[in-house]
């Protein structure tokens, strides 16, 4: 599935996107990304899944589009 | 004020579709605030004044920076060091002299919130921190208001609407839906720390002033239950849907005499101030011997420190390139001293109590002020 990064995470994890197949939920996906990057699992964000945002876990399919957003507080 | 519009003045909107006379007349009989005549503030303000809103209020302690103007497009350089609410009014009223302006040369805080903002239809939330957006959006809450939203980071903005009556009586998602609480100071970028072209907060304004048109005039579909991000690198718009909690009435103050107790700038600070040391301090660990001191910025800002010695690792490389480290002391250093802040966190979390970490408060530009007095 494809993994779109938001803002100041984009330079936590060094890419816009990520491919990651097989992750069964969204719980899974987060410990397997906050392994990776550390730092992600210090950071406030909200996941999207298919352009709608969730905020308790549920199951992914490869064919979902999950996305991290952080908050901005500029103006 | 009139209610009766100059149909020159109007006219190529009023021309439009589903305008006409009836939306002009809905922007003449609206009053709309805007908090902050800033990035946001400033086109904001430009287009809801030329669209002839009739009653307009501008809120701002700040005076006009240098720094300022290239975002600020309202402001010149003869401003630098008005008061920005007053500066704005004064053009804006030239701009338009058949409406209402009204500056508020102060900062907004809790003590005063609720009855400034119940004078007015909407908000327009044009700040630049979380202190002051979290207390608009709960005061927009209590008061049933709806809250425009906008703000940038870097490349990117985001744009919602708040708050909104809808049909079935009940009110829209609120920013605390999304964010239940405030990030961590540091935690996240801001415009001093991070950078800002002019445009990016200018589309983004404007974005907030179409929102406020298309509310008062019911034109257009306005991003009621919708987070949108704008990506300037390529012109991306993604939308997010969002939804009310049931858990979010629990984080806001349950009415006026509590949100006057919140201490908004408290519950936006960090919990590891322990860590941070001052520009004094800094300067007497460059000197040892035994330390690793650490630049986290990226490797093309500026100034590029040359009068001590120091690695650069970049915030998002340091997990992988801690192991450069040796020393049982290390000082990490940014620009503003958030990224540090955020870095010495990663730190300790890598290493524990095992090795002193020291973040340098106010960052390399408060070290260069205090060499300079020397």
């Amino acid at each position: 599935m494809k993994i779109l990064f938001f803002g100041q995470l984009v330079e936590m994890i060094g890419a816009k996107e990520l491919l990651i197949e097989d992750m069964t939920d969204i719980d899974t996906l987060k410990a397997f990304l906050h392994q990776q990057f550390p730092l992600l699992a210090q950071s406030k964000y909200i996941i999207a899944v298919d352009q709608e945002m969730i905020s308790d876990n549920r199951k992914l399919e490869n064919h979902n589009i999950v996305a991290l957003m952080p908050p901005f507080s500029g103006g | 004020m009139s209610q009766e519009p100059s149909y020159e003045r109007y006219h190529r909107q009023m021309i439009l579709p589903d305008f006409g006379l009836r939306a002009q007349q809905l922007l003449l009989a609206s009053k709309v605030l805007v908090i902050g005549a800033g990035g946001l503030g400033c086109p904001a303000l430009q287009y809801l004044v030329g669209a002839g809103v009739g009653h307009i209020g501008i809120i701002d302690g700040d005076q006009v920076s240098l720094s300022n103007l290239h975002r600020q497009a309202l402001f010149t350089t003869d401003d630098v060091g008005q008061n920005k609410a007053e500066m704005a009014a004064k053009k804006l009223s030239r701009l338009n002299p058949d409406i209402n302006i009204e500056a508020m040369p102060v900062h907004l805080t809790n003590q005063h919130a609720l009855d400034i903002l119940d004078q007015f239809d909407i908000i327009v939330d044009g700040t630049d921190n979380f202190e002051t957006r979290y207390m608009i959006n709960d005061a927009c809450v209590l008061l049933k208001k709806t809250l425009v939203y906008g703000a940038v980071s870097q490349y990117e903005g985001q744009v919602a609407v708040f708050n909104h009556l809808l049909p079935t009586g009940e009110r829209s998602a609120n920013y605390r839906d999304i964010f239940s609480d405030p990030p961590k100071e540091g935690s996240v970028l801001n415009c001093v720390d991070a950078g800002v072209l002019g445009v990016l907060p200018g589309i983004i304004g404007s974005m907030q002033a179409a929102e406020v048109i298309k509310l008062i005039t019911g034109i257009g579909e306005p991003l009621v239950n919708h987070l949108l991000i704008y990506q300037f690198n390529n012109h991306q718009l993604f939308t997010v849907k969002i939804m009310p909690q049931s858990k979010t009435s629990s984080f806001i103050p349950i009415d006026a005499i509590a949100f006057k107790a919140t201490d908004y700038a408290w519950l936006c600070s960090s919990s590891q101030h322990a860590l941070e040391i001052g520009a004094a301090e800094f300067d007497q660990l460059i000197g040892q011997k035994n330390i690793d001191i650490v630049d986290v910025r990226a490797l093309y800002e500026l100034p590029v420190v040359q009068t001590f010695n120091h690695v650069r690792i970049p915030l998002p490389d340091l997990k992988e390139a801690a192991g450069q480290l040796k020393n049982d002391t290390v000082v990490v250093f940014c620009q503003s001293g958030k990224r540090s802040l955020q870095a010495a966190e990663a730190l300790m979390a890598l290493w524990g109590t095992a090795r002193k970490v020291y973040s340098l408060q106010g960052g390399i530009l408060s070290w260069i002020r205090f060499v300079e007095k020397q």
